[in-house]
């Protein structure tokens, strides 16, 4: 099976990087280097790399804000302006209005009502299942657990495009379809990538904890939510985050299960404008975009620490 | 005597406790079994069992044998949707690897304002897919778009992109290329755990920075490349949402950007032939098992597992 071998390198990867509960301080250590002094001999090749690196790195920081910029700039021009060979990169007037007339033409707070509903219950969902779930396959000892274990990591590379056909099916049965229940109760039934993650977290714990507990009489449930949980706490957020992320930007879902515009999410109701107005009406739809934009970059800045362990660890151990 | 006696009081007492653990696990790890058999077995095969049937959701299925994928192996627009995917998954992996790699090289150099830096390359991965599609349509309108504009400053004139067949599936790679962060970040995360004292000992017996980087660095972080060139792979098979947005759905010009994913959302719910649709599901899923198992063969001998 291949996941055997692919995980045995990220767990090396994941010792070797420490990741303890205190995700902060292992934040921190993102900026320190690789190597603490410089080479004996300075080399061609080290004088070349020194002076490249900064024109290298604003060049292509340039390059990769340039999308944003753009956003920007159309988001704030005339109907007129948009036409306008060659581009103009500041508008003459800044139009903040684009951003009143994305309401006006589409229920574009209902939309954000929506995607909250959605991403908020599936945060529950998510952190709740997959802490229960991951504290089972790290801590209790039961016969069958690592084949069951096995099992689950190798649903990491089932397709969603193999189950979607049967799952539309038994929705469409039980008149799931066009409510947000597909989109929701998922997450409550766990997620292999976010247990994954928590285990190695729990995993992580020391036993003493556990052993103490138990001679006080703790019950396994108790020791899970009393002990275990607060303790890991910041890998919780790190699925809270990925979880709202995720279905903050999930167009695929909404896109089969659901059917009245009224219940559309940012997501979807964004590629529908995109499509129903088309190029004339770029200057909204771009500020649109912008707004759709905005919570998840916000999101990101509050908690860009724990954001970029989390992208690391689902990376090196997903 | 009295040891038999002694185990043979002690073993339906062991039993019980293996079942008491076993109920207590099965118990913690319920919401995850409800899921898996509900929401991935039953499917897995049901999708199995629709691809030997026709099957439009408005009767029930007929079983049909293997029509279907005779269907997939005669269907040109199956083979060109097939044929786009690869196209797109090779490049797109390809370059997302080796861009992902050398910006994880340069954000490791000794530097100020790294985090910066890390922030810029690293955000545009977060952005929501559609938003991402949406901007890239405007940024490759040929008329007003920025891109045509600044190829212009140097004295290009820009392709049509999206609206130009021999174009459309390069501008997606150029898309793809704005989200390289993430496997930036994994790179760079692996760069910094290469032991320290193998790149001193090697800097000690003369080594340069390439020779370091060759006979030490890329050795050490290749599980951590086979990973991201696995699961690259396994979303670049995937590729939806942004053709989806970009082309309306419609996998457009002339079936350019027609991947197997979009064929496969077309076949099911805009000709209702679910039937069909689950023959390329499970033909896409096999697919991806043989490339990741290939990967994973090609690699054997290049990835370096440790002690």
């Amino acid at each position: 099976m291949p996941h055997d071998t692919i995980s045995r390198p990220q767990r090396r990867t994941a010792d070797a990087a420490q990741l303890s509960p205190h995700l902060t301080s292992s934040a921190q250590e993102w900026g320190a280097t690789t190597r603490t002094r410089g080479p004996a001999h300075p080399t061609s090749v080290a004088m070349v790399r020194a002076v490249c690196k900064y024109p290298v790195l604003i060049l292509l920081s340039v390059v990769f804000l340039i999308p944003w910029v753009w956003m920007i700039s159309t988001s704030l021009k005339s109907p007129h302006e948009l036409a306008v060979w060659p581009p103009v990169w500041i508008p003459e007037v800044l139009r903040w209005d684009n951003y009143l007339t994305v309401f006006e033409h589409v229920d574009f707070l209902r939309y954000i009502l929506n995607t909250s509903i959605i991403a908020v219950l599936s945060v529950v969902g998510a952190v709740m299942s997959s802490s229960i779930v991951g504290y089972g396959f790290a801590r209790l000892v039961w016969p069958g657990r690592d084949l069951v274990f096995s099992l689950l990591v190798a649903t990491l590379i089932l397709p969603a495009f193999v189950t979607f056909i049967p799952l539309y099916v038994i929705y469409a049965q039980i008149g799931w379809i066009n409510t947000y229940l597909p989109l929701i109760v998922p997450s409550f039934l766990g997620n292999a990538f976010y247990i994954f993650l928590l285990r190695q977290f729990f995993r992580r714990l020391p036993q003493e904890l556990f052993d103490a507990a138990k001679i006080d009489g703790a019950s396994e449930l108790r020791i899970f939510f009393s002990i275990a949980l607060p303790l890991i706490r910041p890998a919780l957020t790190v699925v809270a985050l990925l979880q709202f992320i995720a279905s903050w930007n999930d167009y695929f879902g909404p896109l089969v299960f659901l059917n009245d515009t009224s219940k559309y999410t940012i997501a979807l109701g964004l590629a529908t404008m995109q499509s129903t107005y088309g190029f004339s009406n770029f200057s909204w739809i771009m500020a649109g975009t912008a707004m759709s934009v905005v919570p998840i970059v916000a999101l990101f800045f509050v908690a860009q620490k724990t954001f970029i362990q989390g992208i690391t660890m689902t990376g090196l151990k997903g | 005597m009295t040891t038999t006696a002694t185990v043979n009081r002690h073993r339906p007492h062991l039993g019980r406790k293996r079942l008491r653990d076993l109920g207590i696990g099965l118990l913690f790890i319920s919401p995850w079994l409800v899921g898996f058999l509900a929401l991935q077995v039953y499917p897995f095969f049901a999708s199995l069992f629709y691809s030997f049937t026709s099957y439009s959701t408005l009767e029930p299925p007929r079983w049909i044998g293997i029509v279907n994928y005779i269907q997939l192996w005669e269907d040109p627009r199956f083979r060109t949707a097939l044929f786009n995917s690869a196209y797109y998954g090779i490049f797109a992996v390809m370059l997302n690897v080796a861009g992902g790699f050398l910006m994880a090289v340069l954000l490791n150099l000794r530097m100020r304002a790294r985090s910066v830096f890390r922030t810029i390359f690293f955000l545009p991965s977060v952005t929501p897919l559609v938003a991402t599609a949406v901007i890239w349509l405007w940024m490759f309108n040929p008329q007003s778009g920025v891109i045509n504009s600044l190829l212009r400053l140097v004295g290009v004139e820009g392709p049509a992109w999206l609206g130009d067949p021999s174009w459309s599936k390069p501008a997606l790679i150029l898309m793809s290329l704005w989200s390289v962060g993430t496997s930036m970040l994994i790179f760079l995360a692996a760069l910094q755990d290469v032991p320290k004292d193998m790149l001193e000992a090697a800097e000690i017996d003369g080594a340069g920075p390439l020779r370091k980087m060759w006979h030490i660095t890329l050795p050490v972080i290749s599980p951590v490349t086979l990973f991201i060139l696995i699961t690259g792979l396994i979303s670049a098979l995937q590729f939806f949402t942004e053709v989806h947005v970009m082309t309306g759905g419609a996998g457009s010009p002339a079936d350019s950007t027609l991947m197997l994913s979009i064929y496969l959302w077309q076949t099911a719910f805009e000709n209702f032939n679910m039937g069909y649709a689950a023959a390329q599901a499970w033909f896409l899923f096999l697919l991806l098992v043989m490339c990741t198992a290939l990967l994973f063969r090609l690699t054997r001998r290049r990835v370096f597992y440790g002690g």
